[in-house]
């Protein structure tokens, strides 16, 4: 998900200027891209040692937070973007964090990688949980708890009231309009609360 | 082997106005510097000390072995805080017991011993004198002030006192106020000096005599709450009372090196059905560190040291709000906490990153999952040590 092309699809919901809390940020180089690119300041939240310490040596600020604990430290609307990239599927509690997410931004950017992808689909008809590239673990150590496809997004947005501002697939670092759920690895969703 | 560490001392002959409303006439300060201030004076890191420690920050004594600085393993050459590119100073504070004027000083006024008269100081004293001493040094910013614990306290103050002095403020294992907790051990450590019959209401350096008594028990309540119930399990656990002292402070076994909770193999000897005598190694333990602390601490500083910190709550003057008082600070700020220090958890830490979050001010914070307690910030830790060797490499690389 760090491939320079996912990182400017996902840049380009960012306006520039943006003050931007990066949930999840891992060693905080997409937040140096959107400071160094766009001009945008703000925050990266990490739970891993290493992925803070990079964090720290590449000038990101950088929170060590683990995100099941909640958002309590941020006020609403204190972001123009919060940023989910490859972190829902890691939450006991993703749909509070989705919740936390619209509160605290006025806008949020949601990434996860979409199981209803055709060959994940294939490989569950075949009678086996999924491993590719996107997805390389077996069922057993997978740290994705929250698996779940693009349409079962669309859902969960609508029952939290949120606004989809935008929404498509992102496959080979090419954005996919037509047919996201079954043609792409990865499901974005960029929003607002109602 | 440390590089050599020469200390100085400067007298201040103009008076300096206290908070509490007395002032002192005239003092000294007694400071280190290691490194060497760069041309246009950017590269200066100052050093806060917390309860017992002092301006020997880093470095050793010529002809003194073991006479490291406190923090000897963060700040020198090549090290995380590195004296090859920053001028660090360490400065010993008011009321302290080594070097700076305090209670065991004469009295210009008198012509007789502080003891007890000594005025009551401030964190924010501490930073005001402090900040005479960078004027003397012709250091108008710093690229840093940093400390732990008390010394925290004194970085977080110097980011709202003088807030166009400082760049980036280190704020390690502290906290915005003490909690009531927090106090209460403070005042069980008081009420023990208070009440020794040779503290003669602090005005015992007349008598000839040292409270002691009062000193080892304050140490001893004091160094408790320094550890974790882990860390302490793991070295001492159950195990009777050892035929020599185990090692001083600092020399706790490193993670994992001893056998898994629950501590040492279980002592099988019989006990000495004696309630008075020392049966158990951590009495032992206690007892030693306390002896060792009251053959070289002063009571009245430590009277002092600990009212400073009770008094500390720069939210204060704001309702309580933390965020309305760190409005003024314009630093960046690194925070650092560990899991296990209880007398200065990472939930006070969080408080001061969330006021900073909400003036959107620069900041980032670690949270160490180290063993060890609150005693975590002077230990090696790899985790801690290398978050702190990055920041300021970053900050170095701004000074270039």
């Amino acid at each position: 998900m760090t491939e320079k092309t996912t990182m400017q699809a996902i840049a380009r919901m960012v306006p520039p200027g943006s003050r931007v809390l990066d949930l999840g940020c891992g060693d905080g180089a997409l937040l140096s891209y959107l400071q160094r690119e766009r001009g945008c300041s703000g925050y990266g939240i990490e739970i891993d040692d290493a992925n803070v310490l990079a964090c720290v040596q590449r000038g990101v600020d950088v929170i060590q937070l683990n995100l099941d604990e909640g958002l309590a430290m941020f006020g609403d609307d204190s972001f123009d973007v919060v940023l989910q990239i490859d972190t829902l599927q890691h939450l006991r509690n993703a749909e509070v964090m989705l919740r936390e997410t619209a509160r605290v931004g006025r806008t949020g950017v949601v990434a996860f990688p979409n199981f209803a992808h055709w060959p994940n689909r294939l490989s569950v008809l075949r009678g086996r949980m999924p491993v590719t590239r996107r997805l390389p673990y077996q069922w057993y150590d997978t740290p994705n708890i929250r698996v779940g496809t693009y349409k079962d997004f669309e859902v969960l947005a609508l029952k939290n009231q949120l606004r989809v501002i935008d929404a498509f697939g992102l496959q080979d670092g090419r954005t996919v309009r037509w047919c996201p759920n079954a043609r792409a690895g990865t499901a974005v969703f960029h929003f607002e609360h109602a | 082997m440390s590089f050599i560490a020469t200390p100085q001392t400067m007298h201040f002959p103009q008076p300096l106005p206290l908070q509490s409303g007395a002032s002192l006439r005239d003092y000294n300060l007694a400071f280190e510097t290691y490194g060497s201030l760069n041309a246009d004076a950017s590269n200066a890191v100052l050093v806060c000390h917390a309860l017992n420690a002092s301006h020997h920050v880093a470095g050793v004594y010529a002809g003194q072995d073991k006479s490291e600085g406190w923090w000897d393993n963060m700040i020198g050459p090549g090290k995380p805080v590195d004296t090859d590119k920053f001028f660090v100073i360490g400065v010993n504070n008011l009321g302290s017991c080594f070097g700076s004027t305090g209670p065991m000083h004469l009295h210009p006024d008198t012509g007789e011993v502080y003891g007890a008269d000594f005025p009551v100081v401030t964190v924010e004293d501490w930073v005001n004198a402090q900040a005479r001493l960078l004027d003397r040094l012709g250091i108008t910013q710093l690229a840093v002030v940093l400390g732990g614990s008390l010394g925290g306290m004194q970085a977080l103050s110097w980011t709202l006192q003088y807030p166009e002095r400082v760049r980036h403020a280190v704020v390690v294992a502290s906290a915005p106020n003490l909690t009531a907790e927090n106090i209460a051990f403070n005042e069980v450590a008081r009420r023990a000096i208070v009440t020794d019959p040779d503290f003669h209401g602090g005005h015992f350096y007349r008598h000839g005599v040292i409270p002691k008594r009062g000193l080892r028990i304050a140490r001893m309540i004091g160094h408790i709450t320094y550890l974790s119930d882990d860390v302490m399990n793991e070295k001492f656990g159950r195990s009777l009372r050892a035929p020599t002292l185990p090692a001083s402070r600092g020399s706790l076994p490193p993670e994992g090196a001893g056998p898994a909770r629950g501590g040492p193999a279980p002592d099988l000897r019989d006990y000495l059905y004696s309630t008075q005598d020392i049966e158990f190694q951590i009495e032992s333990y206690l007892r030693y560190q306390g002896d060792k602390f009251s053959e070289y601490f002063d009571a009245n500083t430590y009277l002092l040291i600990t009212r400073a910190l009770d008094y500390f709550d720069p939210a204060r003057g704001h309702g309580s709000d933390l965020t309305q008082a760190l409005a003024r600070a314009t630093a960046k700020f690194l925070l650092v906490s560990f899991t296990t220090d209880w007398r200065f958890s990472p939930r006070r830490s969080r408080e001061i990153v969330k006021a900073l979050l909400d003036n959107r001010r620069h900041v980032s914070y670690a949270e160490i999952d180290a063993p060890h307690g609150h005693d975590a910030f002077l230990l090696d830790d790899p985790r801690y040590m290398n978050i702190m060797r990055s920041y300021f490499d970053s900050i170095a690389k701004e000074l270039a």
